[in-house]
């Protein structure tokens, strides 16, 4: 991965009709990055990944591809190409058909030919089933015959359109691990559109988190699941309990505020922060409170009451009632010491660090018109 | 419970409808081939014997050829014509959403349920009304307005599965326009457009309604056997004839459900989920 810029997006903004499907969105994808863009469906992340294709006009701005400017580009001259959620096989064409079908315009030698759809099948391991129809191959093969038709063209840029929703769960994380293993191998830019964040956080150098047209945050997985820049951010990339808390202090890199229960708390202070009423919204997650046993101890601890209890196999969720919070807490523990057990209305202690919590910005109103 | 209802309960029922059904529907249609290849001039039991002597005549026979000349030219004019105008409307209906759609999908349907003699009559007024002679000509159009609908009922099963991603697919693969219609698009729903041509070329084979109103002194085969009905003495060829037609308009409309059901299967599978 290089820091020249493979994908440039300026001020983009798409409108249907008066419906603003993207709203001023610029962003910058590193040659050989894997980028994702996740968000919840409607968020405009479909829309600008087929903006980046040519599948779709941007109302205004303009999408540079290694320096070109694009849109007045039609699909087949854009050096892009894209993965479809459907995966879109031609059903009247064989595999390897199929992963021949935009070098036939080329005019190859029909040795080159064979050669780069040898290897394209190989790459995706698919080796030896060439000659079997679309209707022949389960779902994650057809998955490996779209990606290998996009991959022979040895594009600059590889768009995958929800690649994995089609594909059952085991089968989308053994998909997962080929993808990103494949990407590693073959270097080029990959854009993902996603709305699983486990997808997102599990493949990406760097995640775009879209809402209502515009982007809200971008950053690497570590830094967009511990240090969400919004509400809805830290909501949309896993469980997180949100709690009212009073600023108490501000300094230049930090803010202190009181938590309620959880005491006075010290916090990184984001970039451009103003607490508008004197209260934010902080938030801590789930795993990060742990549960106490007989005679654990911990600097920082609270006592409350199992409200409810979900059992998820490796993890048990609880929800936890605290005297003094307005809501009642969300933790994940794991079942190697019997937290599946616990019955409801027991009575627990909590651990947590206070460098956990996340101070969490106010979104923007989202405006569609 | 007496011992006969009890008894009743054990016929099945259904299997002797069906049956019964089945043999009302077909029998009078095989009874038409029993009877050409039967060496008697009437068609009374008992059976006289095998010949393929009727079969004879009807190569002899310059005016029958003639009617048979016609009906090709109408049924290959029709089922071009209405295959072409039932591509356009199938493809807007399945790939579009616009105001009025139900609407237009209505009015392209309604002849079918419209009595056909009714649209015989007033296609006949207007074209004397515009003081056009009638011919073959105006028998292909009067056919084509009535084989649309059956067109776009078989077009619009195979284009509706049309996974649009398959023609961006093609478009992202470096394909022209034209280049993904011919190489995608079309092979994709083939069938279904052969399958059309199949079913509209049988209808207007054996279509005499329209074809006795609208075809003036050149008659089409129906229109010919209708004629023949009169002559007692013909009624063997007729069954000669109508044996051949209904075999070829079997066999033809057997070939256009296969080639139906191949697109259907083509274009559901290009975007089954697995």
């Amino acid at each position: 991965m290089s820091d020249r810029a493979m994908i440039q997006i300026e001020k983009v903004s798409k409108f249907y009709g008066i419906y603003m499907a993207l709203d001023d969105v610029s962003l910058s994808i590193g040659e050989g990055e894997f980028f994702s863009l996740l968000g919840p469906s409607g968020c405009g992340k479909t829309t600008l990944l087929r903006s980046i294709a040519g599948f779709e006009t941007p109302t205004a701005g303009e999408i540079y591809i290694d320096g070109v400017p694009s849109l007045a580009l039609p699909p087949n001259k854009r050096p892009t190409n894209m993965v479809f959620q459907s995966y879109a096989i031609f059903p009247h064409l064989d595999v390897a058909e199929n992963v021949a079908y935009g070098l036939k315009r080329l005019k190859l030698s029909p040795e080159e030919e064979k050669k780069r759809v040898g290897d394209a099948l190989d790459m995706v391991r698919l080796s030896g089933l060439g000659q079997r129809k679309a209707h022949e191959l389960s779902g994650g093969q057809r998955q490996r015959v779209a990606l290998a038709r996009a991959l022979v063209m040895r594009p600059k840029v590889l768009l995958l359109d929800e690649p994995l929703s089609a594909l059952d769960k085991k089968l989308r994380e053994e998909m997962q691990v080929e993808l990103r293993t494949l990407q590693k191998a073959v270097g080029i830019t990959f854009i993902l559109v996603t709305h699983d964040q486990y997808e997102a956080l599990a493949l990406s150098d760097r995640i775009a988190v879209m809402f209502g047209g515009r982007i809200a945050q971008i950053a690497s997985p570590k830094e967009i699941y511990q240090r969400p820049r919004t509400r809805k951010v830290a909501d949309f990339l896993g469980g997180m309990n949100f709690l009212n808390a009073k600023v108490l202090g501000e300094q230049a890199n930090a803010v202190s505020v009181d938590a309620a229960r959880f005491g006075a708390v010290n916090l990184v202070k984001p970039q451009g922060f103003a607490a508008a009423s004197g209260h934010v919204t902080v938030g801590i997650r789930p795993e990060r409170l742990r549960l106490l046993w007989d005679d654990d101890r911990a600097p920082h601890e609270l006592t409350g009451r199992i409200e409810n209890r979900a059992y998820f196999g490796e993890v048990t969720h609880l929800t936890v009632g605290i005297d003094g919070l307005e809501q009642p807490l969300s933790m994940v523990e794991t079942n190697n010491f019997g937290a599946d057990d616990l019955p409801v209305g027991a009575e627990i202690r909590l651990a947590y660090d206070p460098d956990a919590f996340v101070l969490l910005a106010e979104d923007p109103p989202v405006s569609r018109v | 419970m007496t011992l006969f209802t009890q008894r009743l309960r054990f016929i099945p029922w259904l299997p002797v409808y069906v049956a019964v059904y089945f043999l009302f529907l077909y029998l009078p249609i095989l009874l038409l081939p029993v009877f050409s290849f039967n060496n008697a001039a009437t068609t009374t039991f008992p059976l006289a014997g095998f010949t393929t002597k009727w079969y004879g005549t009807l190569a002899g026979n310059s005016v029958m050829m003639e009617a048979a000349w016609n009906s090709l030219i109408v049924g290959i004019s029709v089922s071009l014509l209405s295959t072409i105008l039932g591509i356009c409307a199938a493809r807007a209906i399945t790939r579009y959403r616009f105001r009025g759609q139900r609407a237009a999908t209505g009015f392209i349907m309604a002849p079918l349920f419209l009595p056909e003699i009714i649209v015989a009559v007033s296609l006949l007024m207007i074209v004397l009304a515009m003081g056009v002679e009638l011919s073959l000509f105006t028998v292909i159009l009067g056919q084509t307005v009535f084989c649309v609908p059956y067109a776009m009922s078989v077009l619009v099963s195979g284009f509706e599965g049309f996974d649009r991603s398959l023609e961006e697919a093609s478009y992202d693969l470096g394909e022209t326009a034209i280049g993904t219609f011919r190489r995608v698009t079309l092979p994709v729903v083939a069938p279904a457009i052969v399958s059309s041509l199949l079913v509209t070329f049988t209808i207007s084979l054996d279509e005499f309604i329209l074809a006795f109103f609208l075809s003036g002194t050149e008659p089409t085969l129906p229109v010919y056997i209708w004629g023949q009905l009169r002559f007692a003495a013909k009624l063997p060829g007729v069954l000669a004839l109508g044996t051949i037609m209904l075999v070829a308009s079997i066999l033809m409309l057997t070939l256009a459900e296969i080639l139906r059901r191949r697109t259907e299967r083509r274009t559901q599978m290009a975007h089954m989920l697995p």
